[in-house]
């Protein structure tokens, strides 16, 4: 069945305040969810809901109040673990955000367990964010870092991916959804080559929550990062989720109140995961506004999304593939959220400023992701990212706008 | 034509368009026409920071004024940094620390031109009162 069509993406629209507003005196299209998403209602009213009703500091319990928070915030924790769903909650860190979680990944698990010779593998189509932290730590350590080659669809070269991990390898870090091409990653096999060698496999999964179903025991990987704000939740806030056993034997990251079990001058002893990973008092209020935006999609139901999603982007890639002089970067076969493309003889800056003064909101540059841009040997690039609640209508209004920058760049 | 004439001629030109697309296409036509940048001024040093497109501004003492040279990948920050240096281009360093770009509130895009992260048009114009004030501050030293 047409799941455009049954997916009623009026009724969720009306979920989204912002999006009722206008730009420049037209209707709001928001194709920027790649960089961040919008907040449905359900998100805004439990943040407020927290602050006017619930507040208090959780885990420190003399009273009603942090009792309550308390639980409210473990329950957070546990709506995590069912939307990735993981084995333990105890396994699901709070973090800031899947930057966050990767450093995390790299100061605890990467500074016990990767040294001198040993080699880290990643992908040529990573975000600085899962470049960046692997690079300071094979410069502490005395490490490689090996990079995974893709073609010039965008699409993981797999066999050069086998080939490069070997019994030197740690660490495989791959993205999950590329935020500036939107290839989907064979995650579930890579994570199959990884473990053969011993290696663990981290998944940046920041542009894959906000599109589609996450399991992370069927892709059988080691941790899984995401965001909060790219998934229609608050910003400041994201979870990492480890193998228990991995984040047991873990050492610490930051040290402070929360997360130690006794402190003497002479020794301290650390308290049990996830509270280990958790110094200081938490994101408490975007905690819960995460696991209500998390609810929120998991009541739609992540398959539904997918589907309706699929068609979306398929219909969008074909209409503006098919304008004269648009080049779209990143053609794999599996893709989700995302269509790049380039102009011909037009800066992607400028296509951008046009764009913006028709309503049409998207990003333009490098999309933290210099060696990607490289790669395709083009300095910048228009990225158009959707979400459920984009419509047919709102790509074509993204199709005129382009045929309108290129009438005033004729 | 003083520095305020040749602003006041850019703010008269541009308040007579009513339509976005026309003050875009003229903005273009700006970047069209900007006087070919020496090939041997872009570089690194030259690049401003701070924009989304790469912006190469270059800054020459002529006498006791300052004649600046600029160049953008992109068209329409290629139109503004020609309506800068229609501007700031000929000035001497007192008239170009002295002014601000107020032509740019006229061009009616300012909406989307003070988006300092966009298209880096506030750096550009603190690049060119740097150039000016180094080249001030020499003036005074006598070099």
């Amino acid at each position: 069945m047409d799941a455009t069509r049954t997916f009623d993406v009026q009724k969720l629209r009306a979920d989204f305040p912002i999006l009722s507003r206008t730009v420049h005196g037209k209707p709001l299209v928001y194709l920027d969810n790649g960089a961040s998403a919008q907040k449905p209602r359900a998100v805004i009213d439990a943040i407020r809901n927290v602050y006017e009703h619930e507040y208090s500091n959780v885990h420190r319990a003399a009273h009603e109040l942090s009792a309550a928070c308390t639980e409210k915030f473990e329950q957070a924790r546990r709506t995590v673990q069912r939307f990735l769903n993981a084995p333990e909650d105890r396994e699901v860190i709070f973090v800031r955000g899947t930057t966050e979680g990767i450093n995390l990944v790299a100061q605890t698990f990467g500074r016990a367990n990767i040294g001198q010779g040993d080699e880290i593998v990643i992908t040529a189509m990573e975000h600085h964010s899962n470049i960046v932290p692997w690079q300071m730590l094979c410069e502490e350590k005395g490490a490689k870092l090996r990079v995974a080659p893709m073609d010039d669809t965008g699409t993981l070269i797999f066999d050069e991916y086998v080939k490069l991990v070997n019994d030197r390898t740690k660490l495989v870090g791959v993205v999950h959804v590329s935020n500036a091409l939107g290839t989907v990653n064979p995650v579930k096999r890579m994570a199959e080559a990884a473990h053969k060698v011993g290696a663990v496999i981290l998944v940046d999964g920041a542009q894959a929550a906000p599109h589609m179903r996450i399991d992370v025991q069927e892709l059988g990987v080691d941790f899984y990062a995401f965001s909060g704000h790219k998934a229609f939740g608050p910003t400041g806030i994201g979870a990492l989720w480890g193998r228990a056993e991995l984040l047991e034997a873990m050492p610490p990251w930051q040290g402070g109140g929360e997360m130690i079990k006794t402190v003497k001058f002479e020794k301290t002893t650390y308290a049990a995961i996830p509270h280990k990973f958790e110094a200081g008092t938490p994101n408490i209020a975007d905690t819960i506004g995460l696991a209500a935006g998390l609810e929120y999609l998991m009541e739609i139901g992540l398959d539904n999304m997918e589907a309706y999603e699929h068609e979306l982007l398929e219909y969008a890639t074909t209409q503006v593939s098919a304008i004269e002089g648009v080049r779209v970067i990143g053609t794999a076969q599996n893709k989700a959220g995302v269509i790049s493309f380039v102009l011909d003889g037009i800066h992607a800056a400028d296509a951008g400023m046009i764009l913006d003064e028709q309503g049409i909101a998207v990003r333009v540059g490098q999309h933290c992701a210099e060696p990607v841009m490289d790669f395709f040997k083009i300095p910048a690039t228009v990225r158009a990212s959707f979400a459920f609640y984009n419509t047919r209508e709102e790509v074509d209004a993204l199709v005129k706008g382009i045929h309108k920058v290129k009438e005033l760049f004729a | 034509m003083g520095i305020n004439e040749r602003q006041q001629q850019i703010i008269d030109e541009f308040s007579a368009m009513s339509d976005w697309e026309d003050r875009y296409k003229r903005i273009i036509e700006y970047g069209r026409d900007i006087a070919p940048m020496d090939e041997q001024h872009k570089t690194d040093k030259n690049k401003v920071k701070g924009c989304q497109s790469t912006v190469w501004l270059h800054a020459e003492r002529k006498g006791d004024a300052v004649e600046y040279q600029g160049d953008s990948d992109a068209m329409i920050v290629r139109g503004l940094i020609a309506l800068l240096l229609k501007v700031y281009s000929g000035a001497t360093p007192g008239e170009i620390i002295a002014t601000p770009p107020s032509f740019v509130d006229a061009t009616g895009l300012a909406g989307h031109l003070s988006q300092t992260r966009a298209n880096g048009l506030a750096a550009m114009v603190k690049q060119i009162k740097m150039y000016a004030a180094v080249f001030q501050a020499m003036q005074k030293s006598g070099q």
